[in-house]
């Protein structure tokens, strides 16, 4: 009975994101319920500190939407996340953190239909690596 | 008044700590007239169990530096917590964990076949490995045990001051011996510098606000001496890290690595540095983006190399 539901914190940008998420709502869209959304002005607003906090207070994954490239509302937001999310996974790889638990990508305005696709797809990836856990419980002591 | 009783101790540490306390130059010498140490085990001869028998409170101050990595380490920090009134993590190590803190991204595991089996200057053809006890001619030996993970101070015993700095500078270590001596402390878990804004503020380079195209390391161009590392391309760390140094460092053409901690009100040091750095890229094509970032050949060890063990994630997963 215990199945796993992975809990996704969702960060969302006021202009394209949100916007897409909203028309997949008013679509009447069907798409897992495993999304805590948190709405920002844009997805260059997501420090990477937003994401390891999410992380480290029981949250399984971490998906963050922005505008497409070019279409950012405030030019070059978007670009911003993208570089911090590459360092960032990076450095989550040293910290033995899988991948697929956090993940950046663009849905605009007009996009319901590749919202509900995207929340899918990071809530089954997700889902496939469980629960996340952060540094080990057990310490090691040697001698 | 009398002289006050201070203590100094060093854990987990190279030994620099011990060396910056001295680097105050003959000011010592008012340290000596206002101050009797009555511990300081790498220049004078005490045992523990002379700081045993000393009775609760009755050390005034103790400049602790280095991390917790042993249990021997965590042994002489809780005694010398009980017995001193003002404790102070003295040094990014006891402060941050700094460099001996880096050991929490490895498994003990890989630590240990690293030390004594693998590395390159270590002759151990029997594979000999540090064993917890030894017995001798003269009885048995014991070695203090090890911990995985390294703790800085203050996540072992109730610490009342941080001095930063890997190794503090001279006027950081007068400033908080000034203090000390006046009895004009600052609030309880205070960071005691002369900065509590990034070092980017006191640094005289100008600087352009440039972006980059790519990501230098020192060994990999000679930079103008006259313009802000940062807008080199070197990743100089002064945007995310407490002034109050002097910024010696980029005025040497070496970039900044961070050794003062966060800025006031910042809890993770190096995520914070990442997130600036994400905002210096000079290009609006996500490959290309992509490309510049993952030259940072390591960012954990880069963004965390003073923080790792009071960062958010604290340690990696080994297991």
């Amino acid at each position: 009975m215990n199945k796993f539901e992975p809990k996704i914190v969702l960060f969302l940008c006021n202009w394209c994101s949100y916007a897409g998420a909203d028309l997949a709502g008013t679509s009447r869209l069907q798409y897992a319920p495993n999304v805590r959304v948190v709405r920002l002005m844009c997805s260059g607003r997501v420090e990477p500190y937003f994401i390891i906090e999410a992380l480290q207070s029981g949250a399984d994954g971490v998906l963050v939407l922005g505008c497409h490239p070019g279409e950012c509302h405030y030019l070059e937001g978007n670009y911003r996340a993208a570089a911090r999310m590459v360092l960032l996974k990076k450095m989550l790889g040293q910290f033995g953190i899988e991948d697929d638990r956090v993940r950046l990508d663009w849905v605009s305005a007009s996009e319901g239909v590749r919202f509900a696709s995207i929340v899918n797809q990071m809530t089954e990836a997700v889902r496939a690596l469980g629960p996340f856990q952060g540094q080990e419980t057990q310490e090691v002591i040697y001698g | 008044m009398g002289k006050l009783k201070v203590a100094l101790y060093w854990a987990s540490s190279c030994g620099g700590c011990d060396i910056a306390t001295l680097a105050i130059g003959e000011k010592i010498l008012d340290v000596a007239a206002a101050a009797d140490i009555v511990f300081w085990p790498v220049a004078m001869d005490f045992k523990y169990e002379d700081v045993e028998r000393m009775a609760d409170q009755s050390i005034d101050a103790c400049l602790f530096n280095g991390a917790i990595r042993s249990t021997e380490d965590e042994h002489v920090a809780k005694m010398l917590r009980s017995k001193s009134k003002i404790m102070i993590a003295y040094g990014s190590c006891a402060y941050e964990g700094c460099i001996p803190g880096l050991v929490n991204l490895f498994s003990m595991d890989s630590v240990i076949d690293r030390v004594y089996k693998d590395s390159p200057s270590i002759d151990n053809q029997k594979k000999v490995l540090p064993q917890a006890k030894v017995t001798v001619a003269e009885g048995e030996l014991e070695l203090p045990k090890l911990y995985g993970t390294v703790r800085a101070l203050n996540q072992v015993i109730d610490v009342d001051y941080f001095v930063p700095g890997c190794p503090p500078e001279p006027k950081t270590t007068w400033l908080a011996l000034e203090e000390l001596v006046s009895g004009a402390l600052p609030e309880k878990g205070s960071v005691i510098s002369h900065s509590g804004k990034a070092l980017c503020e006191e640094c005289p380079l100008p600087k352009e606000g440039k972006k980059v195209k790519k990501f230098y390391r020192p060994h990999q161009i000679i930079p103008d001496p006259k313009k802000c590392l940062l807008d080199q391309g070197l990743l100089c760390y002064g945007v995310a890290t407490r002034g109050g140094c002097g910024a010696m460092c980029p005025q040497a053409g070496m970039p900044c690595t961070g050794c003062y901690g966060p800025v006031e009100g910042v809890v993770d040091q190096g995520l914070h540095f990442l997130t600036a750095l994400g905002s210096l890229i000079d290009s609006t094509d996500t490959e290309e983006i992509a490309r510049i970032v993952d030259e940072i050949a390591d960012p954990a060890g880069t963004f965390y190399r003073y923080s790792l063990p009071v960062s958010l994630l604290r340690r990696a997963k080994t297991v």
